[in-house]
């Protein structure tokens, strides 16, 4: 497949340490051109510190770094950049309140000779360079306007179109819809074609099988197995992955999987035909106590709109909550939570407090019920504790700065801060995204241990796995209004993704 | 688990002293600022390092001192308040507007007992600081115009009080409290070492004070932690009006005499002691100690300045320059603090 081209990039021997802690061990990586290369690790694996290294971003390294089989330093992401390398992060990096063409062209606008911006011609190359993704937008709009998946895919689509030599993918399928994945793959293809040199993490291990060429799999800053993706499987790259047998960690979710009989316990909340403005339709449903309520959709779909009004923080257009029996309206997330409802946001960093110890973080939503006046930080501290040791959060260090946790531990803290005293309405989003194997599970248990306790739950994601590892019963919320539930039945992946 | 935690927490330590100090960096350089210009006027005037001229510099900031305890929850969230001089003037004027003036006086006022006279203007403050704190949280407007237009309501308020004129009589307690000392010590400074106090206290101890930390430190996560962001930003205005007022009515009491634009240079005194002392102005990390600190440092600046034979012109650049070097070191601690999180 490879014979007789010669790589593009050449790693060899990089070994790079944060503060005597390695992240990467003697990594030998090699790039072809017209190759798609996947890249699968559980966090902190070292996949995104190497990426980092390629992309000129981290610059302090030792072993070797060719191109075309030149030695080469980067001193800065300019000078990656420079060579014919772009990286798509994790993260959306666009600026929602410019146009697409702005965005599609940022940087490099073409201007006149006056140095003046030639709109017209920006907003025509941009429209034409969308196209040739599969995106139809008018290019003069604003970006913040559009659905999240949208923005990413114009994002990739900038760099996938700037005349990148080598382009890297950091998870780029996590906010997409399945047909925006294909249109995705479909670019990705035809790129490989020109001789474009690609590199794609992900932790879905299906869409790695289905569009790269060859896989490496890193465990503890070492690359652990190089393997042509024809010729493995998914259960034979999260062996390797995770370095035990995966087969039971992670299931696939293609069988029929049989939901329980509807329970009949009592309804903590009942939302009685919300709207909210173009994000939601008349949504009526009922969670109960002790089980846990999936829904499922798409990106965009009015998940992350519905959680916020369930938590007081965006008043819906119409429709009533009724919480334990008690119709509200909640005028701030304080009053929610007083009511017993709490959220997990989709986002770690939206709702931790990096810069502050741990144990402030677990207790700053329940310091009401453990102080009047007067802070009690030894009282702070041994809630902390208990909590930590029952979550494994790692490092087990209460006085230790958020920001200091990887992102799993740092999601078991979200959890963390609600678990002392437990609410009626545990409101979860997107409980285990971006999380390694084991994290997930370990969410997954804690989550089954609260229904266990009787809190009535609600996943939402746009993961199906998520739903189907959590759920007793599932919604499909499709365009901002329900349109299935699963109960009582055969659901599988496929069940859910066409319902959606 | 103990043990393993204390075990950590050597690792952790024993990742040396640099990335500590760079992380502490925003409450060391004010200090050092300070020990520094201590230590420069020391050695150029003779004067300057006795204790009465400590006891001067004590005097010097007590108003400002006063002042900035409120200000520094308000910049703690991460807001502003520009109308914390003209609150003060407004507040000062009003109590010697409620009490008797001598007959030379020419304004129309309305005396009345001095308890009732303190009350009725310590509520004005609260009053305005509420009106401060409902623009910033039920309207939305930023804190940075809200106090703006505060700034021209005070001193309108002011104006329309005085109508030009200046009066001189404040209540009995006022005045003891503004220019009266007790035992050598004058009552402005232990008003204000009682005030820094408590407001320490309060930022320290109590759950207030952590609640303004963490609406300070991410907003957004204090939201999402289900705690009730708009009630505590409008306390914290309310406390920075109130705040205000006492430093107003004892600094007329002060300087003798309450009149228009009393306290114009107040506004930039204090958020200038808040800032140097090295308290973010991005919220959350500072505190009551670093506003102590960054007092010393200007009234050890101001002080210093009269006792070294300097242009009093040249005084306002300096003032201004030191300023600029505070608001550099602020920004660069924060990055610095971020860096040693990573």
């Amino acid at each position: 497949m490879s014979a007789g081209r010669s790589p593009i990039l050449e790693l060899q021997g990089i070994t790079k340490s944060f503060g005597g802690v390695e992240a990467l061990r003697g990594v030998d990586f090699a790039l072809l051109p017209g190759e798609i290369h996947g890249l699968v690790g559980e966090n902190g694996a070292g996949k995104s510190t190497l990426m980092k290294i390629i992309a000129g971003v981290h610059t302090e390294f030792s072993g070797r770094f060719l191109i075309d089989g030149k030695e080469t330093h980067f001193r800065s992401a300019r000078d990656a950049h420079a060579a014919g390398i772009a990286m798509v992060h994790q993260e959306l990096s666009v600026a929602p309140d410019l146009t697409v063409a702005e965005n599609v062209f940022l940087g490099n606008q073409p201007t006149n000779a006056l140095g003046l911006v030639q709109w017209r011609r920006m907003a025509r190359e941009a429209g034409e360079q969308l196209a040739r993704f599969g995106i139809d937008v008018d290019p003069m709009s604003r970006l913040g306007d559009l659905p999240i998946g949208l923005q990413q895919l114009i994002e990739i689509a900038r760099v996938l179109f700037s005349g990148a030599r080598i382009v890297i993918l950091d998870e780029p399928t996590s906010a997409l819809s399945p047909p925006e994945v294909e249109r995705l793959f479909t670019t990705l293809r035809r790129l490989r074609e020109d001789g474009t040199a690609i590199v794609f993490i992900s932790h879905f291990i299906e869409d790695i099988l289905l569009v790269s060429d060859t896989v490496t799999v890193f465990r503890n800053g070492r690359k652990v197995a190089e393997t042509a993706s024809a010729a493995t499987s998914k259960g034979a790259l999260i062996e390797a992955m995770i370095g035990r047998g995966g087969e039971a960690l992670e299931h696939s979710y293609t069988d029929d999987l049989m939901l329980p009989q509807p329970s009949d316990s009592t309804v903590v909340l009942k939302a009685d035909q919300l709207s909210l403005a173009r994000s939601l339709k008349d949504v009526s449903f009922e969670a109960r106590a002790g089980e846990v309520l999936g829904i499922y959709g798409f990106m965009g779909c009015g998940q992350q709109e519905l959680s916020r009004i369930l938590f007081g923080k965006l008043k819906p257009d119409g429709g009533t909550l009724v919480v334990d029996g008690t119709p509200k309206t909640f005028a701030s997330t304080a009053a929610a939570r007083r009511a017993g409802v709490a959220l997990v946001p989709e986002s770690r960093r939206d709702m931790l407090f990096h810069q502050e110890p741990v144990y402030k973080n677990i207790s700053i939503s329940i310091l009401d019920r453990i102080s009047s006046l007067l802070l009690k930080p030894t009282q702070e501290r041994d809630i902390a504790r208990r909590q930590v040791e029952q979550l494994q959060i790692r490092p087990p260090v209460v006085g230790l700065d958020l920001g200091m946790l990887s992102g799993g531990n740092q999601q078991k803290v979200a959890l963390a801060k609600w678990l002392t005293y437990p609410p009626r309405l545990l409101v979860l989003c997107e409980p285990t995204r971006g999380m390694d194997v084991g994290a997930k599970n370990d969410v997954i248990n804690i989550v089954r241990d609260l229904r266990a306790r009787g809190l009535a739950i609600i996943v939402l994601s746009t993961e199906p796995e998520t739903v189907l590892s959590l759920a007793d019963r599932i919604l499909v919320l499709k365009r901002g209004a329900l349109v299935r539930e699963f109960k009582n039945e055969p659901v599988s992946k496929d069940r859910l993704l066409e319902a959606a | 688990m103990a043990s393993s935690e204390t075990a950590f927490a050597e690792a952790h330590r024993a990742r040396g002293l640099a990335p500590f100090l760079r992380s502490q960096m925003r409450n060391i350089a004010p200090f050092l600022t300070l020990i520094f210009l201590s230590a420069f006027f020391a050695f150029a005037s003779p004067s300057f390092a006795t204790l009465d001229n400590l006891g001067n510099i004590l005097t010097q900031v007590s108003v400002t001192g006063i002042i900035a305890v409120g200000l520094t929850f308000v910049i703690l969230c991460a807001e502003i308040d520009l109308s914390i001089a003209s609150i003060a003037n407004v507040t000062g004027i009003a109590v010697a507007y409620f009490t008797l003036q001598e007959s030379y006086v020419n304004i129309a006022n309305i005396p009345l007992p001095g308890a009732v006279a303190i009350i009725l203007s310590i509520l004005l403050c609260a009053l305005l600081g509420l009106v401060n704190a409902l623009g910033l949280t039920v309207i939305g407007i930023p804190s940075f115009i809200m106090t703006l237009a505060m700034m021209q309501i005070a001193a309108g308020i002011s104006a329309l009080l005085v109508r030009g004129q200046i009066a001189y009589k404040v209540p009995s307690l006022i005045t003891t409290l503004g220019s009266g000392s007790i035992g050598g010590i004058p009552w402005i400074v232990i008003v204000a070492a009682i005030m820094l106090l408590g407001g320490h206290l309060v930022l320290t101890y109590t759950r207030f004070g952590r609640y303004v930390y963490m609406v300070g430190g991410n907003r957004e996560a204090a939201e999402y932690s289900g705690l009730n962001v708009k009630l505590i930003l409008g306390a914290v205005m309310v406390i920075s009006a109130v705040c205000s007022g006492i430093g107003g009515m004892l600094g007329v009491a002060h300087f003798g005499s309450a009149q228009q634009n009393e306290f114009d240079t107040y506004l930039l005194d204090s958020i200038a002691a808040v800032v140097v002392g090295g308290t973010s102005l991005f919220g959350g990390r500072g505190g009551i100690g670093n506003t102590i600190v960054g007092l010393f440092v200007l009234g050890v600046l101001n002080n210093g300045l009269d006792h070294v034979n300097i242009d009093s012109f040249l005084k306002i650049l300096i003032r201004g320059l030191i300023l600029l070097a505070a608001l550099i070191i602020n920004v660069y601690a924060q990055r610095l603090r971020e860096k040693a999180a990573e």
